[in-house]
């Protein structure tokens, strides 16, 4: 910091270098989009599969599960449950909570019809087959 | 006080801290349901107490942020707030409204909450963070925007520094990245990357520069140090944290579904993030080694110090820790998550808010400082709340690397929740380290109440 290198100096640096990296960061965000087709299974986004998640959201799931690694880490990642499970035993789990085990984590019962499990399956079926560069490391989760 | 219109910022700090003891004792409720699986069901499901103990904690810090400002903003521009009338219309708007979303979180299942607040006409709830009803997003929406309006108000007819720019662009990047709250496409690759441009160009963003200008701020009172030198500093490390953090982005972008390159960029920028803030560690040490004035406030240069010391190892250490792709290829969304996100979260906003309230609180209240003993028992809470959040950070990070190595790597893979009982051991720990948080946050509030010995009498 000697006396060469000014405020005025510092502040133009941070300017430019915010401007810069920020365009570069629209400029990426430019090409996710446009490679996003190839990745994110949009073929199997179904209306059963929107209204899915929907019910994933007002239910707030990810206040527990992890969904691709991303949320609370109370309960299981199920970003890949569909090919885990498969669409019968969600179903069913859900339709059991809560197990009532004393002591152990207990999941709501969330009163959902079967149509909305079928869109929740749908849902996860959809999130299962989005390219996450082979994430998680095995199906465990 | 140097101007009568700061003291808008006192409830400001008063709201900011009631909501951090909600926030502690809900952190709590949650340690204990990670080890006694039942606790309070189904009075409090961990999702519900999940969702009071982070939007508690963002709540807290915008009112310690605009309490911040309200405080700083006159001194800087030498002028009177605007409008002291609209900040406290504001924080009162702010307090019920925040207030009434926490209830409506307690009291009402999420699901009819979110039927009665509009979420059908657009639907944003439900995405970690941005739980808050539609009506509680725009009632964000409006009070910040009414609070930027009287603090760019303020600074446009008075003094600009550099100190009041950084803010005012810190705060209005958290207006702007707010907005996107409100996207929520039914795509969930686009939806986690957008979700992001509000979660992390807040924390690893804008947030920084808050925590820049008000460090810079309570540096340059407490030290006596030049502002010119000061505010060189303060451009350093927001370049720094700018230059990083924007494309840094790209690692939360690894495993969503995002291109592949997104591991190069996010892995490269995201491992320089780790500067800014060991910058500021740097700027605060060398400050007050230079420092022309013995300042009767002990504990605010303390916490000061001690932010940017914590910043570096949460959100700077820890968060190298798991940055490089792959490295989160196996830690992703594990206990190190945790670990990282409770020290960043402390170290960065929550002790430079702490910062600011230890060096405004007493100026507020007419004192230069408070009484020795008063200080004495906030230097305790310091440290017992410091220490308690290492033991909290290090034994989540045991149980981290542990599930990480039964759950992922293992020949052998446990499912998720038999690798959870292997770590209780880890879990009490973190449990006892909360309740030594705990007790720190208690003498914390205690040592607003302490009197005697000698105050210090304001200057001026």
């Amino acid at each position: 910091m000697s006396g060469v290198f000014t405020k005025a100096m510092a502040r133009n640096i941070f300017y430019g270098g915010s401007v810069f990296f920020f365009l570069l960061f629209l400029a990426l965000t430019f090409d996710t989009e446009r490679e996003l087709p190839n990745r994110d299974n949009r073929a199997e986004l179904t209306e059963s599969a929107k209204a899915g998640k929907h019910i994933w959201e007002t239910r707030n799931c990810i206040g527990c599960h992890t969904l691709l690694g991303e949320g609370a880490y109370f309960a299981p990642e199920l970003g890949n449950v569909y090919e885990r499970r498969g669409p019968e035993f969600i179903k069913a789990w859900i339709q059991a909570q809560p197990t009532g085990a004393p002591g152990r984590r207990q999941m709501p019962q969330f009163h959902l019809t079967d149509e909305e499990l079928d869109e929740l399956v749908a849902f996860f079926k959809y999130t299962n087959g989005i390219n996450t560069a082979n994430w998680p490391p095995n199906i465990e989760g | 006080m140097q101007y009568k219109s700061q003291a808008v910022a006192m409830p400001y700090f008063i709201a900011a801290i009631g909501l951090f003891v909600g926030q502690i004792i809900f952190g709590l409720i949650m340690g204990l349901q990670y080890i006694i699986g039942d606790f309070l069901f189904p009075a409090i499901p961990f999702n519900i107490a999940r969702m009071v103990h982070t939007n508690l904690l963002i709540v807290w810090l915008l009112f310690g942020f605009m309490g911040a400002a309200y405080y700083m903003v006159p001194e800087e521009a030498e002028t009177e707030l605007a409008s002291p009338k609209l900040a406290l219309g504001l924080f009162w708007i702010f307090l019920v409204a925040g207030a009434l979303t926490i209830v409506g979180y307690l009291l009402v299942p999420y699901e009819t909450l979110a039927e009665m607040t509009g979420n059908n006409i657009l639907a944003t709830m439900g995405r970690e963070f941005l739980e808050q009803p539609l009506i509680t997003k725009v009632g964000i929406v409006v009070v910040v925007l009414g609070f930027l309006f009287n603090i760019s108000l303020t600074v446009l007819k008075g003094r600009k520094t550099a100190v009041s720019m950084v803010l005012l662009l810190g705060l209005w990047g958290l207006a702007i990245f707010f907005l996107f709250s409100f996207y929520n496409p039914d795509n969930l690759v686009r939806d986690k990357f957008y979700w992001w441009w509000v979660v992390h160009l807040w924390v690893e963003g804008v947030w920084e520069l808050i925590m820049a200008a008000l460090l810079a701020f309570v540096l340059i009172k407490v030290t006596g140090v030049d502002r010119e030198v000061i505010e060189k500093w303060l451009y350093v490390i927001i370049t720094l944290a700018l230059v990083t953090g924007i494309i840094g982005t790209g690692h939360h972008y690894f495993w969503i579904g995002a291109p592949e390159y997104w591991q190069w960029w996010g892995s490269i920028f995201s491992a320089l993030e780790p500067l800014p803030f060991f910058a500021m560690t740097v700027f605060a040490f060398n400050m007050v080694n230079r420092r022309r004035r013995e300042h009767p406030n002990k504990a605010a240069v303390l916490w000061a110090l001690g932010t940017g010391v914590m910043a570096f190892l949460g959100a700077g250490v820890w968060g190298f820790l798991h940055t490089l792709a792959p490295v989160n290829y196996f830690t992703h969304g594990s206990q190190i998550t945790a670990a990282h996100g409770h020290m960043a979260f402390y170290g960065a906003y929550v002790m430079v808010v702490l910062t600011i309230i230890s060096y405004a609180m007493p100026i507020l209240r007419g004192r230069a400082a408070n009484p020795e003993r008063a200080q004495v028992l906030e230097m305790w809470a310091f440290w017992l709340m410091t220490v308690g959040m290492v033991f909290i950070t290090l034994f989540l990070t045991a149980a981290g690397i542990l599930q990480v190595w039964l759950q992922r790597v293992s020949d052998t893979p446990m499912s998720y929740m038999a690798t959870q009982d292997q770590l209780m051991l880890f879990y009490w720990m973190r449990e006892w380290a909360g309740v030594m948080f705990f007790v720190g946050l208690l003498c914390y509030l205690v040592s607003f109440f302490v009197k005697g010995g000698t105050a210090t009498p304001a200057r001026a």
